[in-house]
């Protein structure tokens, strides 16, 4: 595997002369996003390729197909096995023995500190204003398929983990991959574990990183006053490196600790807002299903939304990508399945309840210009999205929303949005790393490299504009769903296995309630 | 119940200390009475932690446990055992005063002795370990001051 080292690190080094040139020209951030566009360009619009004959890209059907597909073999789970999923993160079923060990609710909160953040702000904004509030309803379809996405591959995370002689457990999709593969006697296993683990470092370092980077930005020079975006880069790659590489967990702990309440309080205000629209929820709604299938005079109409919302769930809530697998792979539980049950949660606390607040929230709030006599949406051709008050979009979207109700808002919004995104910052680089070790094997000074790049990454997100790095975000976290999904359709057997023993044994009475 | 059983709760203190020796000197004085001396390691599900936690979590349990036992708990142990008195240790991971009141009850024992630990602000506003276990506990509590 040294050898693929060393192939990156060129890779990484021809492309610093490029930026280093960049600073001379134009501004810094306007060459950043040349090169960014001039090097990503082919591949986004490889992955973003409409399928002949349409406007619907093949990834969004690629998701949502594989979505339907466990829902259906696993015999609509997310169903039949929510309030089990809720049992289970209550501990109603987690023997007193194991006391000390992470509990299920804990791994979901860790698996939910990296998901929950941007992409139910930004992206909910993005997907809003390009494909109208009809984005919303495929996003929570999306969001509730997705959910037997989940349940499948943090199974089989859990099942395939690695206990290391040391005591420490960690896994993810390039480890089932591999074992999984090898067991049902297929081949192929290891390239795809070294693909998936490409595309996981690439992953961690546009959505994971850049995305967030940008996006920070975009709030602290939206309420603070424009200023360039590599301070805040520079700032971020700080912080972000003493807590990754300088050990200083107290940061990283306090985040943990802070950032759910942020999210509960996120919610809480969202809620708040729509009690005092009270009478305007029931519209909004219609606007939601009438966009969904009409597109309100969102230009691709009906497909415009529903690859909108098909894609900024996805983003969100992470279903199908493999990065989950990597959070709740380093529990301990006797039964893998029951950490899929937990995981199933997840997409329905991301997307379907706080994707759809932020959604509601912003289409209440008439940020989105639309035409008073027919009721359409009003087109900005030259942006490519729905004409919106302050022509913003993405992040300031959902501020300019917020603030309609509460003008202090855009202010808590700053720090919510700059601590999600730091969040979601350290669980991508632990993501990015797992695949790295996966790479190149375990070691402090290749853990150190890792952790150098990934810090650089932050800088060139933060002053890059939003378009380029957007778009290559998705792009990667899409490759990765690509090889993830097809893992999962040859795997996915073996979670069925596991979760009728698992069925049969919950009512014969072998497992019980120790609640 | 033909033995009487007292749960002692140990917190590696003074108190703790002082707890042992007086439920020692009340078995003696009982007879036919065993101790079982309990260890709890604050923990509870439901706390928010990182990545790494979680990944070192079993790692570090078992350090906790075999933490547990050589500082606190064995030596306990075999200072009762030395007494000639019928001895079990415990540590368990938890809520200090759930898990002494459901060791108490499993064992129907007949009384659970703590030391004070002195608290103070908001923790003796809110109550602390002692405190709920007094007011929740369906085994009698005697506190060591």
């Amino acid at each position: 595997m040294n050898k693929l080292f060393t192939v990156f690190m060129a890779a990484c080094a021809s492309l610093l002369p490029g930026l280093a040139a960049a600073q001379e020209a134009v501004g810094f951030d306007e060459r950043i996003n040349q090169i960014f566009a001039d090097y990503t360009g082919w591949y986004v619009s490889f992955i973003f390729a409409p399928l002949p004959g349409t406007n619907f890209s093949w990834i969004a059907l690629w998701l949502v197909v594989g979505a339907v597909v466990f829902t259906v073999y696993f015999g609509a789970i997310q169903l039949k096995g929510f309030w089990h999923s809720i049992q289970l993160v209550r501990g109603d079923y987690s023997d007193p023995n194991d006391a000390g060990e992470v509990s299920h609710f804990q791994a979901l909160a860790t698996a939910l500190s990296g998901t929950v953040g941007l992409g139910n702000i930004a992206g909910v904004a993005v997907a809003v204003s390009i494909g109208g509030p009809g984005a919303t309803f495929w996003m929570v379809v999306a969001g509730l398929f997705g959910m037997a996405t989940k349940f499948t591959e943090c199974t089989l995370g859990v099942k395939y983990r690695n206990e290391f002689p040391d005591g420490h457990v960690s896994g993810g999709p390039m480890y089932y991959i591999v074992k999984g593969f090898a067991e049902r006697g297929l081949p192929l296993g290891g390239f795809m574990a070294v693909l998936f683990s490409i595309f996981t470092i690439l992953g961690a370092l546009g959505g994971g990183n850049m995305f967030q980077a940008n996006q920070a930005h975009a709030q602290l020079a939206g309420v603070l006053g424009d200023y360039p975006g590599w301070i805040t880069g520079v700032i971020l790659a700080g912080v972000t490196f003493a807590v990754i590489a300088g050990g200083l967990k107290s940061i990283a702990r306090v985040t943990e600790k802070i950032v759910p309440f942020m999210g509960v309080f996120y919610v809480l205000v969202s809620i708040l807002i729509l009690i005092i629209n009270w009478d305007m929820i029931g519209w909004a709604f219609g606007q939601i299903f009438m966009g969904a299938f009409t597109g309100l005079g969102v230009v691709g109409g009906f497909t415009g939304a529903l690859i909108q919302g098909f894609r900024r769930a996805a983003f969100s809530n992470e279903a199908g990508i493999g990065s989950a697998a990597i959070a709740h792979s380093a529990v301990r539980t006797k039964e893998p399945v029951t950490e899929g049950y937990v995981a199933l949660l997840e997409p329905f606390i991301d997307t379907v309840v706080i994707c759809t607040m932020t959604a509601l929230v912003i289409v209440i709030s008439g940020v989105l210009n639309q035409d008073p006599e027919t009721g359409l949406y009003i087109w900005n051709a030259e942006a490519g999205r729905i004409a919106t008050e302050g022509e913003v979009s993405g992040v300031a979207l959902t501020s300019a929303a917020y603030a309609r109700a509460f003008s202090w808002f855009p202010v808590l919004l700053m720090v919510a949005v700059v601590l999600f995104a730091f969040s979601t910052m350290i669980s991508w680089s632990y993501y990015g790393l797992k695949a790295w070790t996966y790479l190149f094997g375990e070691g402090a000074m290749k853990e150190l490299v890792f952790k150098i790049i990934f810090c650089l990454f932050i800088v060139i997100g933060a002053a890059a504009s939003l378009g380029p790095v957007i778009d290559f975000s998705d792009a990667m976290l899409f490759s990765m769903a690509i090889v993830n999904i097809i893992a999962l359709y040859f795997l996915m057997p073996i979670v069925k296995r596991e979760l009728n023993s698992y069925v049969a044994r919950l009512r014969s009475g072998e497992i019980v309630k120790h609640k | 119940m033909s033995k009487a059983t007292i749960v002692v709760g140990l917190d590696g203190s003074e108190a703790g200390a002082r707890a042992l020796s007086f439920a020692q000197s009340q078995a003696k004085q009982i007879g036919e009475c065993s101790i079982t001396v309990c260890y709890v390691i604050e923990w509870s599900p439901f706390t928010f932690q990182t990545k790494e936690e979680n990944e070192q979590r079993h790692k570090r349990r078992e350090e906790e446990l075999q933490r547990a036992h050589e500082v606190v708990l064995d030596p306990a142990v075999s200072d009762v055992q030395a007494q000639g008195i019928e001895v079990e240790g415990i540590v368990r991971h938890g809520d200090a005063a759930d898990i002494l009141e459901e060791v108490a009850k499993k064992r129907g024992a007949h009384q659970i002795v703590v030391g004070r630990v002195g608290e103070r602000g908001l923790k003796r506003l809110f109550g602390g370990v002692t405190g709920r276990l007094v007011a929740g506990s369906s085994v009698p509590v005697t506190i060591i001051p």
